[in-house]
């Protein structure tokens, strides 16, 4: 069974999910990667939620689409015709780079779900027990596939300072396949393949 | 000398859009091996419908599309600083159709060039020979695979690795694991054995040219390759790191001479978005494989 969740998602939606279990997402969604978290956390976070007054509009848009939304861990190829943005390539990107941030984000914006590949560590796995949230595995590399997902470029945000891949695109996705590998019940797909991967390993190099 | 350089925007395109065959159809065997309905089937079905439409539709395979990496070799008499120039040209003109992401950032400042220009970048080496030929072999090296390869100097006693195959095979081991799916398993390993840092790591890439299933011409080397790959599979990583039963397609090592006080091995972890590609040119013939 597929579980389909839409934006805003709420506390409920979240709390069915278990590990394995495959998703599709429809809605609003952000990219978000080092520079837009290093970013939310420096301008919004922690400052308390007052920011310099030249980032108030972003950060008000913020507030109200991340509120039950989901941020997506991917720097997209692009294509612009006749003045609309499009999305060629949009697969994720890894997101273990953002641990030091993504617990932050989580808990100031009410954030229900976090797409990337390669799983994310513990203090993410702490922030989606504490605040119902979820991390979302796409498959890395799914670049076209996952842009045929992308039925919309909203608006994109921090283009000039953050470039292409790091900007903060607003984009409308219908039907964003993924895996939940890390739920809000404490377990991770990943910590488990770790630990049986590294069991194997003492034996295959046991002396 | 020619103008190369929409050839080398063809090369570039069909490299970042056209998956090759060998790797397609090591992920069609990979599927066959994973449970029916689990999530490393999911994953490996979702990487060949995207393989499909991105051949289909030219665009590129995975949004990362690396660093470009040009081996060209040339005959007697070519101009290099001219190839080069057009190679930057060409990579230019493949970012503006968006067959490349603007990739190049200010290692400081984060700056992005904006066309996948830069300080030594792209990468390109060039080899003089002596066919009457220019051959240009391209491989786009993800970021993502890229920071999981790891070198290792030996002995390494953690890992109880001496300087011998049996060392090889424990760090290369190691590398794998740590790697986890982080690399967008499954993935391919180039694996070089000597020479100094810089050299043993340039030459461990070498190596992912090589097509699937080529075996060392040292039974020796051939045999570790066989192991390395059987032991990898093992440890159960699966694709994306979800689990299963296919964490490597295949596994591809050489050495190198070394000094005596040195014992380096490389490894290179390639995705499954393995996209390698040549270009051969001959008079007014230009042929891609
Ligand atoms: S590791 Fe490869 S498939 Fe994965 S995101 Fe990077 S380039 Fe794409």
């Amino acid at each position: 069974m597929i579980h389909k969740l839409t934006v805003p998602i709420p506390d409920e939606a979240i709390e069915a999910l278990h590990v394995g279990d495959q998703v599709e997402i429809s809605g609003v969604i952000f990219t978000a990667r080092d520079a837009a978290h290093k970013y939310m956390v420096e301008q919004f976070i922690k400052t308390d939620g007052n920011p310099q007054e030249s980032e108030w509009p972003l950060y008000e848009l913020l507030q109200d689409k991340l509120n039950g939304g989901v941020i997506y861990h991917c720097g997209p190829v692009v294509a612009k015709d006749a003045g609309q943005w499009r999305f060629v390539a949009a697969g994720p990107t890894t997101s273990i780079r953002e641990e030091v941030y993504q617990d932050l984000v989580i808990e100031h914006f009410n954030l229900k779900a976090v797409i990337g590949k390669g799983g994310m560590g513990p203090r993410t796995l702490a922030a989606c027990q504490k605040f119902k949230a979820v991390y979302l595995h796409a498959v890395g590399g799914a670049g076209t596939l996952i842009a045929e997902r992308v039925v919309e470029v909203e608006d994109v945000h921090k283009l000039k300072e953050f470039g292409v891949p790091e900007a903060f695109w607003q984009i409308r996705v219908e039907g964003f396949p993924a895996v939940v590998t890390m739920d809000s019940h404490g377990q991770s797909v990943h910590a488990d393949v770790a630990a049986q991967s590294e069991a194997k390993l003492k034996e295959l190099v046991a002396a | 000398m020619q103008d190369l350089t929409q050839a080398l925007v063809e090369l570039i395109r069909r490299t970042s859009t056209d998956l090759p065959a060998d790797m397609e159809l090591a992920l069609r065997e990979a599927r066959e091996r994973e449970a029916a309905g689990s999530a490393a089937q999911g994953a490996l079905d979702t990487m060949l419908v995207n393989t499909e439409m991105s051949r289909a539709k030219s665009r590129p395979i995975c949004q990362d599309t690396g660093t470009p990496i040009f081996e060209v070799h040339y005959p007697v008499g070519w101009s290099t600083r001219k190839l080069a120039a057009q190679i930057k040209q060409a990579v230019t003109i493949a970012t503006e159709k968006s067959y490349l992401r603007p990739n190049a950032v200010d290692a400081i400042s984060g700056d992005n060039s904006g066309d996948n220009s830069g300080v030594e970048f792209p990468t390109i080496h060039f080899h003089e020979w002596d066919e009457d030929a220019v051959k240009v072999d391209l491989m786009l090296k993800g970021g993502g695979c890229e920071n999981v390869g790891a070198q290792y100097s030996l002995p390494n006693a953690p890992l109880k690795a001496g300087r011998d195959l049996e060392g090889v095979r424990r760090v290369a081991l190691d590398a794998v694991t740590r790697a986890q799916g982080q690399g967008c398993a499954p993935g391919v390993l180039g694996i070089a054995v000597g020479g100094d840092r810089g050299a043993s790591y340039a030459f461990s890439k070498q190596q992912l040219f090589r097509p699937l299933g080529d075996r060392n011409p040292d039974p020796e080397l051939a045999a570790l390759e066989e192991t390395i790959k059987a032991q990898a599979n093992e440890l159960g990583i699966g694709p994306m790191g979800f689990g299963g039963e296919t964490t490597v397609l295949d596994v591809q090592m050489d050495t190198m001479h070394r000094l005596p006080a040195s014992f380096f091995v490389s490894v290179s972890y390639m995705c499954w978005a393995n996209r390698r590609r040549s270009m051969t040119v001959r008079g007014d013939e230009v042929t891609y494989s």
